[in-house]
């Protein structure tokens, strides 16, 4: 699922600060559930139990501080990727969230200026080479461009697919 | 050029290097990696690479602990699979269901050293630090790959030192120095740091009580955390590591094995670079609860107010071992539950557990009207015993109280002491034992 693409819009989902791990995706459910479709329709479920069944390929998760706090596990990242959540841009992300979020191709973006305009329901453009997220009316905030290293994984489509091209060579 | 910090020392000792600088990301070669009920779900995502043998087996621990003894015939089959890979690949620190807690068991066992870099695919991977070790936490995509590879880029993270001196107030614990820290500086306020603790009192205090602090910090957002190692850290390895190897006291075996742990430890340059530094007073501390849904909800237990519980819980890689038994034993020896509550205990590891049997805890346990379970995670992330129903007050010594944490998304989690949960299950509501009868 290599996400080469490199100017998108989506629609946004807004949550605050602080989400963590266990609202992203239950641990009860970390050794039981396996199947992509399983793990999908569980995302973000005592948080917003509305989002599973209403998200749509290409949306936009954008949060507070601390996105991701507590557990390690990847489903907290895997869930948003097979519910089809094209990136999440946060003020600041925990992490070890932020490791999986690249290690499984999620664009996770530090952003706190677009989190100040982002808006529930409404749209938003994020292009990467230039490294500036639009709003639908026309506002423009920049990211730290990501690093080179970051890169080559999130084309990859995560550190999976990224070693196993390495091992290839 | 400054000096180093323990987190620059340790990482530029697993990459090969003499130094590195804060920012800078290096390919980490890590001692140990750590992986338990998840190691199933790793086996399957590292056989997409085609190996037949991982590169390094004997740095692997693998723990069974996160749903022991199996819930359900879906956990069954997942520890059967790990066992199978366990035999498969040869791995030496393997430890089977109702051992124990990963960090408990390998603390135990000394499988990680001081100076050591242990990465693991459990978030709280930061309490080796109680003996002077680097523990990060990382993903099972992570551990994968280590499996594969044996290295890891790990960025170099920055330094808060939190210091600790005087004298802790009766009743006071490691776990209330924690709910501080995270009450006042918020949840993320440590968030892809290194914490180095100091002071007087962290050195006074128990190995035991030592460990919940790196723990904790997880909580915290800290990448790593440390308590220097000093000569309580070195004796705890160098008498399990005897045992291990049948080392015998005295001999020259013996003084080379302590010579090189001794040799292992890393410590900070007095010249090191910290980006910040916070003071704590032990005399200005008191019990801290943390209140539903955050760990950074955090007032004095004397400022709570009446809150009633319907169940509680003591145990976990926070907060079950033996000093936390210990202490709900002489809450319980002479009282019984509250009607209509229930109280969980789960000892962190067989060791505990052995210990809580020849001390007479166990029977206070019973008597008491308790629960006492087998070691293992229990019900701290909501697989099995003692999963509250919908709209129950928990109170519970373990790290985390999110929504749904213990599988219940309308039960309400308040984190505190050992002491504290084993007074609140007499009582029927959260209090401070040092009021009790």
């Amino acid at each position: 699922m290599a996400r080469t693409d490199r100017r998108f819009t989506g629609r946004i989902w807004k949550y605050g600060d602080n989400v963590n791990t266990d609202v992203i995706f239950p641990g009860k459910y970390t050794y039981t559930l396996k199947t992509p479709e399983e793990i999908a329709a569980h995302a973000l479920e005592d948080l917003d139990p509305g989002f599973a069944a209403n998200v749509q390929p290409g949306d936009l998760v954008v949060a507070g501080r601390n996105w991701g706090c507590g557990s390690s596990r990847e489903q907290a990242v895997s869930c948003l990727v097979l519910a089809g959540v094209r990136a999440v841009i946060a003020r600041s992300f925990s992490r070890i969230w932020y490791r999986n979020a690249l290690n499984n191709g999620l664009l996770a973006l530090e952003c706190p200026a677009f989190v100040d305009l982002a808006v529930a329901g409404d749209t938003a453009t994020v292009v990467l080479d230039e490294a500036y997220i639009a709003t639908s009316n026309g506002r423009t905030v920049t990211f730290q461009p990501l690093s080179d290293d970051v890169l080559r994984i999130l084309e990859a489509g995560g550190l999976i697919p990224y070693i196993k091209q390495q091992m290839a060579v | 050029m400054p000096g180093q910090t323990f987190a620059q020392k340790a990482l530029a000792r697993a990459a090969g290097r003499d130094t590195c600088a804060v920012g800078e990301i290096l390919d980490v070669e890590p001692d140990v990696v750590l992986s338990h009920d998840n190691t199933a779900a790793i086996r399957r995502i590292w056989e997409e690479f085609g190996q037949d043998r991982v590169k390094h087996p004997e740095r692997m621990a693998i723990t069974l602990d996160h749903a022991v003894p199996a819930p359900s015939a879906v956990h069954a089959q997942n520890h059967r699979e790990i066992r199978e890979f366990v035999g498969d690949q040869g791995i030496v620190h393997f430890f089977e269901a109702g051992r124990g807690i990963c960090h408990q068991v390998l603390s135990e066992e000394v499988v990680v050293r001081p100076g050591q870099v242990i990465l693991g695919a459990d978030s709280h991977t930061p309490h080796f630090g109680w003996l002077g070790a680097f523990g990060a936490g990382i993903g099972r995509s992570e551990v994968a790959a280590l499996w594969a590879q044996g290295q890891l880029w790990l960025k170099v993270p920055a330094t808060m030192r939190i210091n600790l001196n005087g004298a802790m107030p009766e009743g006071v614990t490691a776990k209330d120095f924690a709910l501080r820290i995270i009450g006042d500086m918020g949840a993320d306020g440590g968030l892809y740091r290194s914490i180095e603790f100091a002071g007087d009192t962290i050195h006074a205090m128990t190995l035991e009580s030592r460990m919940v602090l790196p723990n904790m910090m997880a909580e915290f957002g800290a990448k790593n955390a440390v308590i220097c190692p000093d000569e309580p850290v070195l004796t705890w390895c160098l008498e399990r590591l005897a045992m291990r190897h049948g080392i015998e006291a005295g001999s020259s075996a013996w003084a080379d094995l302590a010579d090189g742990l001794r040799k292992d430890c890393l410590y900070p340059d007095t010249d090191c670079e910290l980006e910040s530094e916070l003071h704590f007073a032990a005399e200005d501390l008191e019990p801290y609860i943390a209140r539903p849904h955050s760990v950074d909800d955090v007032v004095p237990l004397s400022e709570l107010g009446q809150v009633n519980v319907d169940a509680a819980f003591i145990g976990t890689c926070t907060n079950g071992r033996l000093e936390d038994m210990s202490a709900a034993a002489n809450i319980l020896a002479t009282r019984r539950l509250a009607p209509g509550l229930s109280l969980v205990i789960i000892p962190a590891s067989s060791q505990v557990l052995e210990a809580c049997i020849e001390l007479g805890y166990a029977e206070t346990f019973a008597r008491a009207g308790a629960m006492l379970g087998v070691p293992g995670c229990g019900p701290c992330m909501g697989n099995h015993f003692g999963v509250p129903a919908p709209g129950e007050t928990v109170i519970s010594s373990a790290n985390r109280n999110f929504r749904g944490r213990m599988g219940t998304p309308s039960a309400g989690i308040y984190l505190s002491s050992p002491a504290v949960v084993a007074a609140s299950a007499v009582a029927g509501r959260i209090v401070d034992p040092r009021e009790l009868d």
